[in-house]
């Protein structure tokens, strides 16, 4: 990928870490972990009308910081973050933000809405892609799994589902608080075309997004969660809000990347 | 009802904006249906979750979406469901609960809906009873957000008519206070005092829609300082009853009499039919006749 989209991330990730600094707003690790990925998706992939549903609702931080890169939300919307009178609260509300269409955050719902999405963009001939990012804990969720069974049935070759394998949850990792071992073979058996990459490198993310399908996608993103910052890949980046100090060794980090 | 509900939904597949989703149920209900939506009717199979987002999914994009189940399976598993994918966005999506109340009988506890319309109201769903097979097409004309339509069994005398359909109605006319029934109850009630002489029965109010805005002016007129018969196959809590009393506190209706009779749950401990749950509860038609024939 051209150096002048490492710049478009790294500005967006110092974007992200500004704005969880100056809400006190946590999730900041799962914000960190799904940024390439979304940042990928939107700059280079996503057409006028397709769909997004970001089911893992506390990346909305990443989503906002997307968005902004793409002049599609301000700096002064951006200020209001988690704040009074804010249409950017820390999961997205499914209104007044260009593009998202429901409120998420509670896990397991976006491949069911985005398996309708996909259903509907069939029926009406549309030519839309749509697009769903679920976090790998999510995946314990049971309707995750009626969605998959629901869209490899109606062969949604539409319908994309990345997941963000950080491999860390709220209170301990995946592998420690309910394992679902590899989830490769698991989602291949039930009919998905399952690719995995690793969810930092762009030229790999492009890839697996453009390789051709005629099934429903999953792309498993192996991250790292908080990349980048003092508790990377530690518990603590879940939900924990950054300290001054780790702000600024966060955003030094980037500085040193010379993009800022 | 069911085949009512059916008859009406065959009527109403012209509309190409139209879905119909089921968690795979409907055997010898719905072949017409699906024959008639063709591939506008989605068997989602068993997945009520999943069934509610594909709604939600589906509506998002401009369809109107008709999705079935047996109503506790409808109202209560997928909750969070309903009230994040198709409430939070005011989604036209109608969920229809067959067997409201206890009308899955000798099925046991686990197929009666008891407590879906202060469920579903709390969330802000328009909550519609039929109370006759013919209700069913008038209800299922239009509606343009999310929708709750609870199906039971017409349970009036054979070849009574009733006025037109109307969210509350009085199909029974009487002197001896006002009877209000949620949907099918209010057949009960005609039947139990069809025969009763003028003076001793009271007005029969077939109630079809829950909410406070589709209650007549005249009923607030007729029902002050009159005696009130309240029956509905739903729990207290949050019923027609609690909504209805909550009402008259704001606009400050005094009843003389509030009678109401409501699902008492399983107080023996045991179960049966519908009627049989009925009984127990004071809703079934003699409980109703034994109650006029002993008020003055």
């Amino acid at each position: 990928m051209e150096p002048f989209f490492s710049k478009t991330t790294q500005v967006a990730k110092a974007r992200l870490l500004k704005m969880h600094f100056n809400a006190n707003a946590g999730h900041v690790g799962g914000n960190l972990s799904c940024l390439d990925g979304m940042l990928v998706l939107f700059h280079h992939i996503f057409k006028e009308g397709d769909r997004f549903v970001l089911s893992k609702g506390h990346s909305a931080g990443a989503l906002y910081s997307t968005l902004w890169s793409l002049g599609k939300l301000s700096d002064d919307q951006l200020a209001t973050f988690c704040k009074d009178d804010s249409k950017l609260p820390g999961h997205p509300s499914g209104t007044g933000i260009p593009g998202l269409m429901f409120p998420t955050g509670s896990l397991g719902h976006g491949p069911s809405l985005s398996a309708g999405l996909a259903l509907a963009a069939k029926k009406q001939k549309s030519g839309r892609n749509v697009y769903c990012l679920c976090s790998d804990g999510e995946w314990q969720e049971g309707s995750c799994w009626e969605a998959l069974i629901f869209s490899v049935h109606h062969n949604l070759d539409n319908l994309t589902i990345l997941i963000d394998q950080n491999k860390l949850q709220g209170f301990g990792t995946t592998d420690q608080v309910i394992s679902c071992g590899d989830l490769q073979p698991r989602l291949s058996a039930f009919g998905a075309n399952v690719l995995s990459c690793d969810g930092h490198d762009h030229d790999a993310i492009l890839r697996a997004l453009e390789s051709a399908t005629n099934r429903p996608k999953i792309i498993l993103l192996n991250t790292v969660k908080g990349r980048g910052t003092l508790y990377e890949n530690k518990m603590e980046s879940h939900y924990l809000p950054l300290t001054l100090e780790n702000y600024e060794f966060s955003m030094a980090q980037i500085q040193k990347e010379g993009a800022l | 009802m069911r085949k009512a509900f059916a008859k009406a939904m065959v009527e109403a597949a012209s509309d190409p904006n139209l879905f119909f989703f089921t968690v795979d149920v409907g055997f010898m209900a719905l072949e017409e249906v699906r024959e008639a939506f063709g591939d506008r009717f989605v068997n989602a199979g068993v997945a009520e979750q999943n069934l509610i987002g594909v709604s939600a999914g589906m509506a998002k994009e401009g369809y109107k979406v008709f999705s079935y189940s047996i109503a506790p399976f409808l109202y209560a598993r997928p909750f969070e469901q309903i009230r994040n994918d198709i409430c939070f966005s005011k989604l036209p999506v109608c969920l229809v609960g067959n067997g409201g109340g206890y009308a899955y009988g000798h099925m046991g506890p686990t197929h009666h809906a008891l407590e879906d319309c202060a469920a579903m109201s709390a969330l802000g769903v328009r909550v519609l009873v039929p109370a006759f097979d013919e209700d069913l097409g008038e209800i299922i004309k239009d509606f343009a957000g999310p929708a709750y339509l609870r199906l039971g069994y017409d349970a009036r005398p054979a070849g009574s008519p009733v006025p037109s359909y109307s969210p509350w109605r009085k199909v029974l006319d009487g002197q001896n206070g006002l009877l209000v029934a949620l949907g099918p109850l209010a057949g009960v009630a005609m039947a139990a005092l069809a025969d009763f002489e003028f003076e001793k029965r009271p007005a029969v109010w077939a109630v079809c829609e829950m909410g406070e805005g589709v209650v007549p002016p005249e009923f607030w007129e007729k029902v002050r300082g009159a005696n009130l018969y309240l029956f509905e196959e739903h729990m207290a809590e949050g019923g027609l009853g609690m909504q209805l009393a909550y009402s008259f506190l704001k606009k400050g209706i005094q009843p003389a009499r509030f009678l109401h009779r409501h699902a008492l749950g399983y107080p023996s401990g045991t179960y049966g039919s519908q009627e049989y749950h009925r009984k127990q509860c004071g809703l079934d038609r003699e409980s109703i006749r034994n109650l006029f024939l002993n008020t003055p």
